[in-house]
């Protein structure tokens, strides 16, 4: 890497940092519990609109996997998110009626939060409905994760987003409040995915999967990126660039090996293609306040449209992370 | 009462309290070392949690930063502590604070008792040792290193260099041969007191003080001075990763913990609470007087270095993107490429299939679309069959292609009316089987009713195409297994090269075919060639084809001539 190219990534780092103190106003405090936070809590961020329906199943998942504290940014929810948010005892809420889009898709409002917050902490960065899975998750609880990190001295670990779908229409199966999502998204694409180096930062594009497939046979290039950093030891001078799919500084990025080794990873289950994902679709595509002028959704939208099946012959029904390990998907790496 | 113990402690202090007080309890006496950068309420709260028993010293408190001589001093003050405070000690037992006893104490006691002069301790000489980290070990003596590996690593190996460069050595005490191995060792109280109360352990400590990690090498060197019986294996079940760091045993270990017999081992996730309620609290005496047997977790583990060192030929993915200069194997099973035979024969994927026992493809890099065998539009992981996501990513389609299929061969046609881009991965793929018939393409062109001027623009195109493809295939970086023949040469005897190629598809089915392919009506090709000729352009890939109507004698009949 160039000099030029060093000090322009640092610059652009700076210039994250100074949005996301900008951006500080745009949150308003709804219960703040961090000084209850132990020194070397696990963290988990996220951003959040109208997901009430989804947030039992989320906080009891990550809570049995170990996670102490939840730092979460509310984008005006009016469905009662908030409210279930503010009472629950290991919560701290933030309120920003501000726009998405205006604050880089919720990047800077979590970017301010890591900042003040998080600094010497692992933090794991996810949406509503994207569910982290690692190596022994069964039976080693995060800590174990990251104490083995802290040991290989290891500061971020992939984990890339596993598109789940259900079989048949999305909508046979409605989902209920506080249920499983994968007891109707079951299925998942094993081999179909695409990696391009991304030479400035340093991370890999991994682009693929059942959307890749069904919405982006014809564009590819437009299909969502899959590879993400969600889990890092947090140090105030790092910052994510765009969503969690790479950060700075871009040593974060190297989380695989070149040689021909495999380090350790996991996946992002994603539970986005539920019978909530249509109106998710509508809504989204009224407020055009998603990544590239929402084209996304309008792929999703006109697919939709015709009701399509996700699932083909050749899914794999989801059963546990080490199916995941066999197909290629994840790797224990060194962790035995 | 035969053992005592000595422990070394930095962190988890409460489950090291656990450990030191079930060997307490069973009459084992303990002296504790608790680093000297522990803080001191973590400290006094240790002293406190242990205060009841009256056979657990702490000796003198030394900084253990790793790789440094405050270990071995810390381990020689703890065990002068044993040595004289309980003079019925017989063996000296060296653990950590992350150790966990699997067996009862009793069974180790036991042991011992039955091999009273044994000194267990691991020590090779320093040519025999393959495992040392940063590849030192001879000048792990020689030469001197006052910068932290950990810390500066730049210094460190740049000193390390210097000296190398500059041929400085350190002179090793005399009547001493370096020795290396685990830390964690067992010596009977008269080689230990030998060691500790040696007239020349002033200078030799001086000397050591300024070894690398003293600590893998200090009672491993001065075991072999005084010892009369050298047990070379350590009682502690200790395993290492490629990068020197012992690996952790967790909850789901603890089937495999029992069944290796081994009497201690480390080192504990201190939260892994399952494993210290089950071997502490648990009762369960196991097998008796079963020799430790460690075979199965060292499997484990060397796996798992493997898998982080060298990982799944392949494979593609998150954590794992080989360069393309590390020559590894660019997919993750054999497979066949066919150039021209589907031209040449009728039918040649369904008789394939059916002869070779393979997935017999169409032409996969096809620019409409995939040509899966049996016309799938998804294959195998969820392949699509879109011509726009395969050439988005050539190369990670033929990959994923060959490793989700893993288990069963892969074969397709390719020519020069396919999308060429993954030309050069092809040759360069030592699991590749390449056959051609160069010049095939040209025979649709003459079944085809096109215009001549048309069919000669075409025919030169694709001359161009597989002249290129060609050319990458005889290059010098070329690894796959590759045959070409001329069309010309191939009609003249076509079984020979298809026997060879199936045989080594299916080499176990080694037998001759009885059913060939048909071969295409060729009847009046070579008048066809000649008139591409005469049109002035020069088809050569077909090699010498007899002009006019004379056909080679194979290609009278409908089907060559079988070898039965």
């Amino acid at each position: 890497m160039s000099i030029l190219g060093a000090i322009k990534l640092r610059a652009r780092r700076r210039r994250a940092h100074w949005r996301a103190f900008r951006k500080r106003r745009e949150l308003a405090v709804v219960q703040d519990r961090t000084r209850k936070m132990a020194g070397d809590a696990v963290i988990l961020l996220s951003t959040l609109r109208n997901e009430k329906i989804r947030l039992p199943f989320f906080l009891r998942y990550y809570r049995d996997l170990g996670v102490e504290h939840f730092l979460l940014v509310d984008n005006d929810s009016d469905d009662g998110s908030r409210e279930y948010l503010a009472a629950q005892p290991d919560v701290s809420l933030w309120s920003a009626k501000a726009s998405y889009k205006g604050s880089r898709f919720g990047v800077d409002w979590l970017t301010w939060l890591q900042r003040r917050y998080c600094h010497g902490h692992w933090c794991l960065t996810v949406d509503v409905d994207e569910f982290f899975v690692y190596p022994f998750c069964e039976t080693r609880p995060l800590r174990a994760l990251t104490d083995w990190l802290d040991a290989s001295e290891v500061r971020s670990f992939a984990a890339m987003m596993l598109d789940m779908y259900p079989k048949g229409s999305i909508h046979a199966h409605p989902y209920q409040e506080g249920q499983n999502p994968f007891e109707i998204a079951q299925w998942f694409d094993s081999g179909n995915y695409t990696i391009h180096r991304n030479g400035g930062y340093g991370n890999l594009w991994i682009q693929g999967g059942p959307r890749a497939r069904v919405f982006f046979g014809d564009n590819p290039e437009m299909a969502p990126a899959l590879n993400k950093v969600p889990l890092v030891k947090w140090h105030r001078s790092y910052a994510y660039v765009s969503s969690t799919h790479m950060l700075l500084p871009r040593g974060l990025n190297l989380v695989y090996d070149e040689a021909g080794g495999e380090k350790a990873s996991g996946c992002l289950l994603h539970a986005k293609f539920l019978d909530t994902f249509a109106d998710k679709a509508a809504e989204e595509m009224a407020r055009g306040q998603h990544y590239g002028a929402s084209t996304e959704y309008r792929a999703y939208q006109e697919s939709l449209a015709k009701h399509p099946d996700m699932w083909c012959k050749f899914s794999e029904k989801y059963i546990n992370w080490r199916q995941l390990e066999i197909l290629g998907l994840m790797s224990k790496g060194n962790w035995a | 009462m035969s053992v005592g113990f000595v422990m070394l402690c930095h962190t988890a202090l409460d489950r090291a309290a656990e450990v030191a007080r079930h060997w307490a309890e069973r009459d084992c006496p303990v002296v504790i070392h608790v680093d000297a950068r522990v803080k001191a309420p973590a400290y006094d709260g240790l002293v406190r949690a242990l205060g009841d028993l009256g056979n657990v010293r702490f000796s003198g408190r030394y900084a253990c930063e790793w790789g440094t001589w405050g270990i071995v001093a810390a381990t020689q003050e703890a065990s002068s502590v044993m040595l004289k405070a309980f003079p019925e000690v017989r063996h000296v037992y060296l653990a950590s604070g992350s150790c966990l006893p699997l067996r009862p104490v009793e069974e180790l006691v036991a042991y011992l008792d039955s091999r009273p002069r044994v000194d267990f301790i691991e020590s090779v000489t320093t040519q025999d040792v393959g495992w040392t980290v940063g590849g030192l070990n001879v000048e792990r003596f020689t030469l001197r290193f006052p910068f932290s590996w950990r810390k500066h690593r730049a210094l460190f190996d740049g000193y390390v260099r210097l000296q190398r460069r500059v041929g400085f050595r350190r002179r090793v005490p005399s009547g001493l041969v370096p020795h290396l191995g685990s830390q964690w060792w067992c010596l009977t109280r008269r080689t230990l007191s030998a060691i500790l109360d040696n007239p020349e352990r002033g200078e030799i400590d001086r000397y050591f003080r300024k070894v690398w990690i003293p600590d893998e090498s200090y009672f491993q060197t001065m075991v072999r001075k005084f010892s009369t019986s050298v047990e070379s294996r350590s009682l502690t079940l200790s395993k290492f990763d490629y990068q020197g760091k012992p690996h952790i045993f967790y909850d789901d270990h603890l089937q495999l913990l029992r069944r290796s017999d081994c009497f201690v081992a480390r080192k504990m996730w201190p939260q892994a609470d399952k494993l210290y309620d089950t071997f502490l609290l648990g009762k369960g005496a196991g097998q008796v007087a079963a020799e430790p047997n460690p075979g199965k977790i060292d499997r484990l583990f060397s796996k798992a270095v493997e898998r982080r060192t060298k990982g799944r030929t392949g494979l593609y993915m998150q954590s794992r993107f080989p360069n393309k200069q590390w020559g590894h194997g660019r997919t993750a099973a054999p497979y066949s490429v066919f150039e021209g035979f589907s031209e040449v024969f009728e039918n040649f994927e369904a008789w394939l299939g059916k002869v070779a026992g393979t997935r017999a493809h169409g032409h996969l890099f096809a620019p409409d679309r995939v040509e899966f065998a049996g016309g799938e539009t998804v294959f195998s992981g969820a392949l699509s069959d879109s011509a726009a996501l395969r050439d988005y990513a050539p190369k990670n389609f033929l990959s994923n292609l060959i490793w989700n299929t893993r288990g069963e061969r892969q074969c397709f046609q390719f020519g020069p009316n396919d999308v060429q881009d993954c030309s050069e991965m092809l040759a360069g793929d030592p699991n590749a089987q390449i056959s051609v018939i160069s010049g095939a393409w040209s025979i649709p062109l003459f079944h085809s009713n096109q215009n001549f001027g048309d069919i000669r623009r075409e025919a030169a195109r694709l001359q161009k195409i597989e002249s290129d493809h060609l050319a990458i295939l005889r290059s010098h970086n070329a690894k796959a297994r590759i045959r070409i023949w001329t069309l010309a040469e191939f009609v003249e005897n076509p079984m020979e090269p298809l026997q060879s190629i199936v045989d080594e598809i299916s080499p176990r089915s080694l037998r001759r075919l009885t059913e060939a392919p048909t071969l295409t009506d060729l009847k009046g090709f070579g008048q066809f060639l000649q008139n591409l000729r005469n049109q002035g352009m020069q088809p050569v890939l077909m090699g010498d084809f007899p002009a006019g109507e004379t056909v080679p004698t194979a290609l009278r009949r409908g089907r060559p001539y079988l070898v039965k």
